[in-house]
This record gives C-alpha cells, structure tokens and sequence, in this order.
C-alpha cells in the first residue's frame, strides 16, 4: 500500500513535498493510521510525527488523514482508505510546521490559555473539598473529556483566520466546562473576556469541530450555551 | 490575523444580536412583499404606488432599510476581518482592510441616503 506522507524541514526545505512509501500491510488485519506511520519510518527513519500513548488518550498525534483531521493512534485504516488507494498523510491544518507532521501548537495553547481553564473560588476552600450535586456534575458530562489533540481548531476556518483572536473549538468547550461548573463563581468575568466580536462570536456553526472530535464531543453546543449565557449577561 | 481591527468598541454580543434582529426584520419585509403579489393578482403600477404610499409601508420600508444597512455592514466587517489579514496579505493587511472598509460604509451609506429619499420622496 502507498502511503504518501508530507515532508517539510524549514530550516532546510525551499517548500514541502509529499512523499510515497510503499508498505506492506499484514493481510487480515485492519491496522491503524499510527501503525502504518510505524510501518513507514521503518522504510524511511527520517519520517518525523508525535506520538505518546497510542490509545487515543494523549492527543499527541493528531494530523490530517486522507483529508480530514484525527487521531492516527484510534483511526482504522479501513474507515479511511477505500482499497487500492492511498492514505495520505499532512500535518494539522492551520498550524506552523516544525518538521513533517509535527506542527507548532504554541497558539493553540496560548488560546487555551486565554479560558482560564481552571476553577476560580475566592470563597474560603472548606475542610476536605468543594462538594457538587451528582446532577451539577453531570453538567460537566461532554466537556472535560477534551485531549487538547487540537484536530477541532485546525479543521476550523474561522481558527485558521484568525488563531489570534478566535479562541477556538477546544478552548471554548473548556470556557463552557467552566462556566456550567457550579464550584466556579468567575462566571461574570469569564464572560466579560468573551463578548468582543472574536473570542466566541467567530464561530459560524460550521460544525467542523463536532465532525472530526476524536473523542466524540460537542463544542458547537458548548459555545451555543456561551451565547446564551452573554444574552443572559447582557440583557 | 487581524491585528488592529476597526470596530468602533462594539461588542460581538451586539453585533450578533443586531445581526439575528435585522435578519428577522428582512424576512418578515419579505413576506410582506411576496403577500402583496399573493393579494393583488392584477398588480400593476397604481397598486404597487398605493401600497407604497401608505405610512405603514413606508415606515416599514424604512426600518427594512436600517436593517439591511446594520446587516450589511456587520457582514461585511466581518468577512473583512475573516479574509484581510496579515496571514494572506502580510503587514499592508491592516491598510487594504480599512480602504475596504470605507468603501463598504461609504456604500452603505449611500444607499442609505438614496433609500430613504425613494420611499419618502414625493
């Protein structure tokens, strides 16, 4: 089978190319995409991409498969190659390149950041620990789950616009996860630093995010309730 | 990306609302045109001029036109800051969106002035 995998070295490439390697692929087995990458680097050790857990956990190696972004550790090659065809490998949209598919996520985290994506309580902490309803928890269901892969805010357009700015898929289902915590009392100022026309509002529902989440979650939602909650705010 | 962007200190709270709210005036000014030709099947010219001679139309008419101007120009700005940035134009991004921009609201305006002397001209 034919893999072609992007190649770029800035610091000695005029400009990427992409480069076929043949493997062979075990018969009566249906590998993953991060398999077939180590099936590659044994051909060519030069092949440089992120890799960690290989179970879909730490999000290291998210890249562009066959067109559309994911995890290479979950993605089954049977889900992304029709028989006969190539796999075709590119680092995550939108983001610098470092090396072949390993891309420079500092905006990414510099977006994440922006959230303030921790519990924020100024009242005195109690004895043993915050306690919450098993229903304000549930609240939570579908938003911490997140593995900041970032295959959600390089699949968005309004992200590759403007990645200063816009903060984001990712760092938006954060901003909600604490917004709905009921431990969180930041609610007023979380939502003060969200309402100018491009930290939430350049979201367009174009529900990309929802579409490549390996983890399966929603962030158009979470940023539906975040408008909600500036209607709320503001009216 | 967008490093200096014209927004006369909006909100992006306001402009969404603004931009829902004009969206509902345009349709329902729609339908209210579109109910016309359904009520009159043998509109002519002396129909269409008494629809628009009533205050009513032309009240509406005129809110459907602050609509559509607000609507335009919050959806223009918007492609400008999305499209023009220093990401695909490199450092006179800043320069090119603000001629842009001018241009847009010199046209809106326009159209503005222009609107309001047709329905509320003689």
């Amino acid at each position: 089978m034919l893999v072609s995998i992007y190649r770029y070295n800035p610091e000695t490439d005029d400009k990427p190319v992409m480069q076929d390697i043949d493997i062979e692929v075990p018969s009566g087995k249906d590998l993953m995409v991060l398999d077939v990458l180590a099936l590659a680097k044994e051909k060519d050790p030069t092949v440089a991409y992120r890799r960690s857990c290989r179970e879909g956990v730490c999000g290291s190696d998210g890249m562009n498969i066959n067109g559309s972004n994911g995890l290479a550790c979950i993605t089954p090659l049977s889900d992304v190659v029709i028989p006969g065809q190539k796999l075709i490998l590119r680092p995550l949209p939108g983001l610098p390149v470092i090396r072949d598919l390993v891309v420079d996520m500092s905006i990414f985290y510099k977006q994440f950041e922006k959230v303030k994506p921790y519990l924020l309580n100024d009242d005195p902490a109690p004895g043993i620990e915050r306690l919450q309803t098993p229903e304000d928890r549930a609240k939570l269901d579908g938003l911490y789950e997140c593995i900041l892969c970032a295959c959600c805010n390089t699949s968005c357009p309004s992200f590759w616009w403007n990645p200063d700015k816009f903060i984001g898929p990712a760092g938006l289902l954060q901003a909600y996860r604490f917004l709905a915590d009921s431990r969180d009392t930041a609610s007023t100022e979380r939502l003060e630093g969200l309402k100018d026309p491009f930290s939430v509002f350049r979201c367009r529902g174009i529900m990309n995010c929802v579409a490549v989440c390996p983890k399966g979650l929603n962030p158009t939602r979470a940023i539906g309730h975040i408008r909600s909650m500036l209607i709320s705010q503001g009216t | 990306m967008v490093n200096r962007a014209i927004n006369f200190r909006r909100s992006g709270l306001f402009d969404w609302i603004i931009q829902r709210f004009s969206a509902v005036v345009l349709a329902a000014y729609t339908i209210f045109i579109l109910g016309n030709f359904l009520l009159y099947a043998d509109m002519d010219f002396h129909v269409w001029k008494s629809i628009f001679d009533s205050i009513f139309t032309r009240v509406f008419s005129i809110i459907t036109l602050i609509a559509l101007c607000a609507h335009a120009w919050i959806g223009m700005w918007t492609v400008t800051t999305d499209y023009i940035t220093s990401l695909q134009f490199g450092k006179n991004a800043t320069v090119l969106r603000f001629v842009c921009q001018f241009f847009v609201f010199l046209i809106i305006t326009a159209y503005l002035i222009w609107g309001v002397q047709i329905f509320w001209g003689s």
